[in-house]
């Protein structure tokens, strides 16, 4: 490939349009069911139930510390569909690229979705390319689907948490939110600071192995882990009560968000889950969850209530009481 | 009382046995206005209220910078972020504030060129980078953020920047809680604020405490920090005096932060200012001096003289005064909520109502 940035003819479903997709995307996604190029893929099912995510990524900045917007494509589907009880096998890939991006930083992004996608154990089998002028969007944004099937022992479910059941979150808040955050506005902080971006399904296997029995998984990406228990209460409407002193938080993490007056109860995660369970299962929930790289520092937050359905609320560390309520629109930093 | 570390301002023996002093000493109703927005939400976030014995009484006062500002210097902001050629350069808390017609957040999505930043030198970098256009900054907040307005005027003047402007509509703590002292207002103690101080000195509320005979305790942001304050107010009102009491010592100087202070006064002039809710204070607002005129946007564009109208309905006014609060507003969390504001008290990060419409709700003391 000549062209060291990509051109409109690049997505024009002509020789360039071809030339990308054998020389970059094919080798990097490299499999049968994709090599064979049909206009779409054609998959062998078993019967059974099929967990089905989308989502679009637009992240800027593309490139932070802890991984691109490539990986990041990829583990935010693959969590989609775990969280469902599905074990992500095939995604779908759908670029749209600006005119005039780096070809370069193109093999990077691709080169990452595919060593992202082999570590999640799943195949890229489809994808599309489309380019558009230059200004007509933000260098590149990605669109992944995918599928996996869920084992017919379990059943997860937003609306399925009850009064004893206890809740787990697998590691610390607000680290993906803040390290976009710092990146995007070029704050410099000593710490280093590091997007959580990873794949969950490994974590998950092996929680509802350990823990059929688990009643609700959630990733709080966006509106962070506030928001995302709220959703819960609200939709199998219990109450919750969580314990400010156990959610954990890395220091630097809490320093910046100190300094820019957000809480971190609200930022967004994109290697977390949430698992709620109930209480004869809990334990073994938990440690599977802390046997796995990304839940080391897993810990209970919280229990499911029968009192005030539909709320959460969180003990303070200094031993006050007070709600958590759903983030409304982005968290804007403060001024002073 | 001395703490070691930051971990004892939130420790909850401390928080308990502190709790428990305020209980013990409070013996009749007590009105304490925060008047720092930052309490406010500290205060909230920390669940300092459910501490509280019920005859206390918190109410937030005009201490959330984006909320006093008046909603002429709104409209001028949007006005700026119209015209041609220009960046218009904004703390992220504006950007959802509405004026009369839009906001900056509508200007926004309509390809006008308004960008949040973290600094006023932000703004400074970013006129650097962009020669060929004017870059506008918004200049809102206390005495915490005038210094370093002031400092970048003064670097943009050392670089010859001729296409780096500030729109000031900074304003003084002090001459706003004179004001609030003269309304009619029942107040009986003020919690005032830490960052503030930091930077014009603990004596700096001196004369206020003689000319109104009222307690006032100067505090940080930690929970028991907080308490600490509410402690010697509830304890100087029950002994009938009233003194300025520093429990933010470790970071507020009787004399604050000298230099700041100079390159404030080196910069800025004091003038009249309009304050959303308690409309003109005498000497309460800071003006670009002529000396750095060529920075002032508001002399550099022609702006128009606004419609201005503050929004129908909204009580703003009464909640920055403490005379009301938001659950008293007929228009809270029905027809004004955080992503559909009425009034910037329910935008600001740090605005009372949308404290209360993050944290208020029916539940307290159940656990
Ligand atoms: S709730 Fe809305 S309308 Fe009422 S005072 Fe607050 S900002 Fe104004």
């Amino acid at each position: 490939m000549k062209d060291q940035s990509i051109l409109l003819d690049h997505g024009s479903g002509g020789k360039l349009s071809n030339e990308l997709i054998n020389s970059i995307l094919m080798p990097a996604f490299d499999n049968a069911i994709l090599e064979a190029q049909e206009d779409g893929a054609i998959i062998p099912v078993n019967q059974g139930r099929l967990a089905f995510s989308t989502d679009t990524f637009v992240v800027d900045p593309i490139f932070f510390p802890g991984g691109n917007i490539g990986d990041l494509a990829v583990h935010g589907t693959v969590n989609d569909v775990a969280m469902c009880g599905g074990v992500p096998q095939y995604l779908s890939v759908g670029l749209i690229i600006e005119e005039g991006f780096e070809i370069s930083q193109l093999k990077i992004i691709v080169a990452s979705m595919a060593k992202a996608a082999a570590a999640a154990g799943v195949r890229i089998v489809t994808g599309d390319t489309k380019v558009v002028p230059k200004g007509a969007c933000d260098k590149i944004f990605i669109n992944t689907s995918g599928f996996g099937f869920i084992p017919d022992e379990i059943n997860l479910s937003a609306s399925l948490a009850k009064p004893g059941d206890r809740i787990i979150l697998s590691g610390n808040m607000a680290d993906h939110g803040v390290t976009i955050l710092t990146q995007r506005e070029s704050l410099e902080f000593d710490a280093p600071i590091q997007s959580d971006s990873a794949a969950l399904n490994t974590m998950t296997a092996a929680m509802l192995k350990a823990a059929p029995g688990i009643h609700v998984l959630r990733d709080p990406t966006r509106g962070g882990v506030g928001t995302t228990l709220c959703e819960i209460a609200k939709k199998s409407n219990i109450g919750m009560k969580i314990r400010e002193k156990d959610l954990p938080v890395d220091q630097s993490v809490m320093g910046v968000c100190d300094l820019l007056g957000l809480d971190p109860l609200y930022v967004a995660n994109e290697g977390k889950l949430l698992a709620i369970v109930p209480p004869e299962q809990a334990e073994a929930a938990l440690e599977a969850c802390k046997q796995d790289v990304h839940g080391k520092k897993a810990r209970f937050i919280g229990e499911v209530v029968a009192d005030h359905p539909g709320q959460v609320v969180m003990q303070t560390a200094i031993g006050g009481a007070r709600m958590v309520d759903m983030l409304t629109g982005e968290q804007l930093p403060r001024i002073c | 009382m001395s703490y070691q570390n930051l971990d004892s301002f939130r420790d909850p023996e401390v928080a308990k046995t502190l709790s428990g002093l305020i209980a013990e000493s409070c013996q009749s109703p007590m009105r304490i206005m925060e008047v720092c927005g930052t309490h406010t939400v500290s205060i909230f976030r920390n669940g300092i209220r459910d501490m509280l014995p019920e005859d206390i009484t918190l109410v937030s006062g005009p201490g959330c910078p984006v909320c006093v500002t008046d909603q002429k210097e709104i409209d001028d902001f949007i006005q700026l972020a119209r015209k041609k050629n220009v960046i218009l350069a904004t703390f992220g808390d504006l950007m959802r504030v509405p004026g009369t017609q839009s906001s900056l957040q509508k200007q926004r999505a309509q390809g006008r060129k308004v960008k949040v930043v973290y600094s006023a030198f932000d703004a400074l970098t970013l006129a650097a980078q962009n020669p060929k256009k004017k870059i506008v900054f918004c200049g809102v907040g206390f005495e915490t953020t005038a210094p370093t307005v002031g400092a970048c005027i003064l670097e943009a003047d050392r670089q010859g920047l001729k296409n780096f402007f500030i729109y000031s509509a900074h304003k003084t703590v002090p001459p706003a809680l004179d004001a609030l002292m003269s309304m009619d207002t029942v107040i009986d103690g003020f919690m005032m604020p830490g960052h503030v101080s930091v930077i014009i000195g603990a004596d700096a509320y001196l004369p206020l405490v003689e000319k109104f005979s009222i307690p006032c305790a100067i505090a940080g942001f930690e929970p028991n920090d907080i308490l600490a304050s509410i402690l010697t107010l509830v304890q100087q009102k029950e002994a009938g005096e009233s003194k300025l009491e520093n429990t933010y010592s470790r970071a507020v100087s009787p004399v604050g932060n000298k230099k700041a202070r100079e390159v404030m006064e080196q910069v800025f002039d004091r003038v009249d200012a309009s304050w959303r809710g308690l409309g003109v204070i005498p000497g309460s607002g800071l003006s670009i001096r002529e000396e750095y005129e060529r920075f002032d946007a508001s002399k550099a564009f022609e702006l128009p003289p606004a419609r201005s109208a503050a929004p129908k309905g909204c009580i703003c006014g009464a909640i920055l005064t403490g005379k009301k609060i938001p659950p008293q507003c007929p228009k809270y969390k029905i027809e004004c909520t955080p992503t559909d504001p009425l009034g910037p008290c329910m935008v600001s990060s740090e605005g009372t109502c949308a404290a209360y419409y993050r944290y208020h709700g029916a539940i307290t003391k159940v656990y």
